[in-house]
């Protein structure tokens, strides 16, 4: 099993998001997160799909099917390597005046952000990768972790060249 | 180009060409007349539909159209199959209309069916008015998001000025590229309000560019490929049909000499009589055409898409086999069977440049030498021909009565069936010379297909003869819009090939599930539920209630109605319904109910099983299994 990233280019109109999901699905493909926001062209929004792909079940066929949808514009794997990749979290930690000290240690050595404190618990906001995260989160378990709220992961690749550049080109021809 | 033939029939779903030059003047209109102005100028002639409350406001428009024919249908499953015959037979985008909730939900089969059959159709719904959707009002139901995963593509509307850009758009998505169903949803208070019509209107599909030239390197490789191999198989689908390219294909196989097997969907592309024709592949295959699939060295699949119904079990399809695969939608292309020379373009333009590239190939001397091949391919042909067994109890021959219903019919009739052993038959036993003269429901397998698409098919080429082949358990679903062909001058003809049962299931019933024949008795009651051979029971067609009887049943519809139960009539029949043109006819034939169809490959199991009759495992002379 392995990890994939896809940022897919889509009109921003009504409908979209459920034509996308609805085939992975329909394909017998898990997401494994999903972040959705308009880009720098107001008519264009993006879409972030981390997913999970098992051998037997290539993801070339998901991306060839999406492709076909008629509201998507584009569609790029992000390899690992070549792209910069973020989750944001919230998290609640219980705390009290024992532990919060070394609560806040641990946000400093994760460069987070103590953004909510009460007597009983501290909330923090983290961005990272995901695998950070994670190690953070670890960290911050034995001290009871309340609630807990993650964002899809959202990927940009590396260096000058902009994705969308193009696919705006085709927006304005169709014009 | 040595293509002096032209294409008839199918003609090359392509948007009309927009009149040049200046928009129209803006007309001052309601929604509703600027969707039946939108539809006049794309082109749509003919609409099959029903009218509701949501709907209702473009029917008022409708009755003044003069260039925009509606044919009242008796359900909207009707108009669905009919709109799809009628585009399978003219090559135009089939247009159906229906109101809200269940007048929309009853679009979903032939919705369904026209999606794995990529018939170009356009779906018309009445939706409740923009400001009460969502609120589970009277008649609503979200279609849009119902049909979803069966359409090309979808829209709501909820401005009357997006109409005629919307109607444009969904024309053209329906024709071009690899054609599809697309559903226009249309708020009720959309088509009251005030709007203006311009045509033709702009397009606004940025992210929709089917690719239809094939890439140059491909097509080279592809040829080098033909002429280099020694068991090529041309394995021909229904893109080729769709495309217009059945004169390319003759002239790309007649110049290759390569053996043609056309697919369910793409009987009538090749000529069923050409000496290089060996017959449908797949389940219920030609053994010849099945067994040079699986022998080949290579396989050119043109607008053909490896269907489960075609390869049997995957991983034993053509094993010795390179594929060169062309389709017009990329994701068809290594889906199921991995492509050594994959090729994404329009059928017809791939063909066209695959004939330059093998003269080309031969002009440099590399020409195939396939005569050992078709030592082989002439054997199996003669020895495992199509055909089928005489009842000896002297009742009536289903496959006999479908082929003399082909060799009497006038020349071009167009055949629609429904789905189940009739269909199988009348893919066997008639001659298919002609494109577009075959429609049937390949993909879905929609039982009830039969009637609808046949008046739909003759509403669009009134000057053809159309026989609808149909089983007497499809009959039962569809055959209400017999009322409409008869009240709309629409005079197809009807072979109900009634064998009393659920032919197909039953047939399945005595192979698979030890002859315990549960509810596949159509003309009795449960009591003729039985275990055991059935021949001779209560349950036999002959012995049958006669329940619901079909020729009182058609005459109550206004249909000339005529039952057989024997050989001697057959041809008189036939010939009766033949020369009858003012109204429908319906011939109920009371067939044997234990015929069956060969050759078949039992679901799940390798095309190497296939059994060519009952027991009889065809011998190719290699003893691999013996």
């Amino acid at each position: 099993m392995s990890k994939h990233t896809l940022s897919v280019l889509v009109e921003n109109k009504p409908g979209v998001l459920a034509r996308i999901t609805a085939l992975f699905s329909r394909r017998g493909f898990n997401i494994d997160s999903l972040a959705v926001g308009v880009t720098e062209h107001p008519e264009i929004s993006r879409i972030t799909i981390v997913v999970n792909v098992i051998e037997d079940l290539p993801l070339e066929q998901v991306t060839k099917q999406l492709n076909k949808l008629v509201n998507v514009l584009k569609i790029v794997e992000l390899e690992q390597g070549s792209a910069v990749q973020r989750e944001l979290v919230l998290v609640k930690v219980r705390a009290d005046n024992e532990t919060r000290s070394q609560i806040v240690e641990i946000v400093q050595l994760f460069r987070a952000k103590t953004v909510d404190v009460s007597p009983e618990a501290v909330t923090i906001e983290a961005t990272g990768s995901s695998d950070k995260l994670e190690a953070m989160l670890k960290m911050l378990e034995p001290f009871g972790i309340k609630e807990l709220v993650q964002s899809g992961t959202i990927a940009i690749g590396r260096g000058a060249r902009s994705i969308t550049d193009r696919s705006l080109r085709a927006l304005d021809r169709s014009a | 180009m040595p293509m002096t033939e032209q294409a008839t029939g199918a003609h090359h779903p392509q948007p009309r060409p927009r009149s040049s030059g200046q928009p129209s003047a803006p007309e001052h209109v309601t929604g509703a007349q600027s969707l039946i102005r939108s539809l006049e100028e794309v082109g749509a002639e003919t609409v099959f539909g029903i009218p509701g409350g949501a709907i209702l406001p473009a029917y008022d428009p409708m009755m003044d159209s003069k260039r925009v024919r509606h044919v009242l249908v008796r359900h909207e499953q009707g108009a669905g199959h009919a709109a799809t015959g009628y585009a399978q037979a003219t090559g135009k985008v089939g247009v159906c209309m229906a109101t809200s909730g269940p007048g929309a939900t009853n679009l979903v089969t032939p919705i369904a069916d026209a999606h794995m059959d990529s018939v170009p159709l356009v779906a018309i719904t009445g939706q409740v008015a923009s400001k009460a959707i969502g609120t589970d009002a009277f008649q609503e139901a979200d279609i849009v998001g119902i049909t979803m995963p069966i359409t090309k593509h979808n829209f709501l509307v909820t401005k009357a000025e997006d109409i005629p850009r919307t109607i444009a758009e969904a024309f053209h998505i329906a024709a071009t590229g690899r054609p599809g169903p697309v559903l226009v949803d249309i708020a009720k208070d959309a088509l009251q309000a005030r709007t203006t019509f311009q045509w033709p209107p702009a397009h606004d599909l940025p992210g929709y560019r089917p690719v239809t030239k094939p890439h140059a390197k491909q097509i080279r490789e592809a040829a080098k490929l033909i002429t280099a191999a020694k068991r090529p198989v041309l394995y021909v689908g229904g893109g080729v049909m769709k495309a217009g390219a059945t004169a390319e294909l003759k002239v790309l196989a007649e110049l290759t000499e390569a053996p043609v097997t056309t697919t369910l969907m793409a009987l009538g592309s090749f000529p069923d009589s050409h000496p290089l024709h060996v017959g449908m592949p797949g389940m219920h295959g030609s053994v010849t055409a099945v067994t040079a699939l699986q022998k080949a060295d290579l396989i050119v699949a043109l607008g053909a898409r490896f269907d489960d119904r075609v390869t049997g079990k995957l991983d034993s399809f053509a094993p010795y086999a390179k594929i060169v695969h062309a389709d017009i939608d990329p994701a068809e292309i290594g889906k199921n069977r991995a492509a050594d020379v994959p090729i994404v373009g329009d059928a017809r333009e791939v063909i066209a440049d695959l004939i330059q590239a093998v003269q080309k190939e031969h002009s440099e001397g590399n020409t195939g030498d396939y005569s050992a091949w078709w030592k082989d391919l002439s054997r199996w042909r003669d020895n495992y021909p199509l055909g089928y067994d005489q009842p000896d109890d002297g009742s009536l021959s289903p496959q006999q009565v479908i082929e003399r219903i082909g060799q009497l019919a006038p020349e071009g009739t167009i055949f629609a069936a429904g789905v189940g052993q009739h269909q199988m038959w009348a893919a066997h036993f008639i001659q298919y010379e002609k494109p577009a003269t075959w429609l049937n429901s390949g993909g879905a397998g929609t039982m009830g297909y039969a009637v609808p698409a046949a008046m739909g098919a003759k509403a669009g080429r009134p000057d053809r003869t159309v026989w609808a082949v149909d089983g007497d358990g499809c009959f039962q679903m569809t055959n209400q819009e017999l009322t409409t062909c008869a009240l709309n001058n629409i005079p197809i003809k009807v072979a109900i090939i009634n064998n009393g049962a659920l032919g197909m299931v039953r047939q399945w019933q005595t192979l698979f599930y030890n002859q315990r024949y549960s509810n596949t008795v159509l003309h009795s009651g449960p009591e003729a539920d039985s275990v055991g051979s059935n021949s001779g029971s209560p349950a036999a067609p002959s012995a049958g209630t006669r329940v619901p009887d079909f020729v009182k049943l058609s005459e109550a519809m206004g249909c000339h109605a005529i039952r057989c139960e024997s050989l001697d009539d057959l041809d008189k029949v036939i010939e009766e319904a033949n020369s009858i043109n003012d109204r429908p006819v319906v011939i109920d034939f009371i067939v044997h109910e234990d015929a069956m169809v060969w050759p078949m490959v039992a679901a799940g199991t390798s095309n190497d099983t296939i059994m060519a009759a009952r027991d009889v495992r065809p011998d190719f002379g290699d003893n691999e299994d013996d």
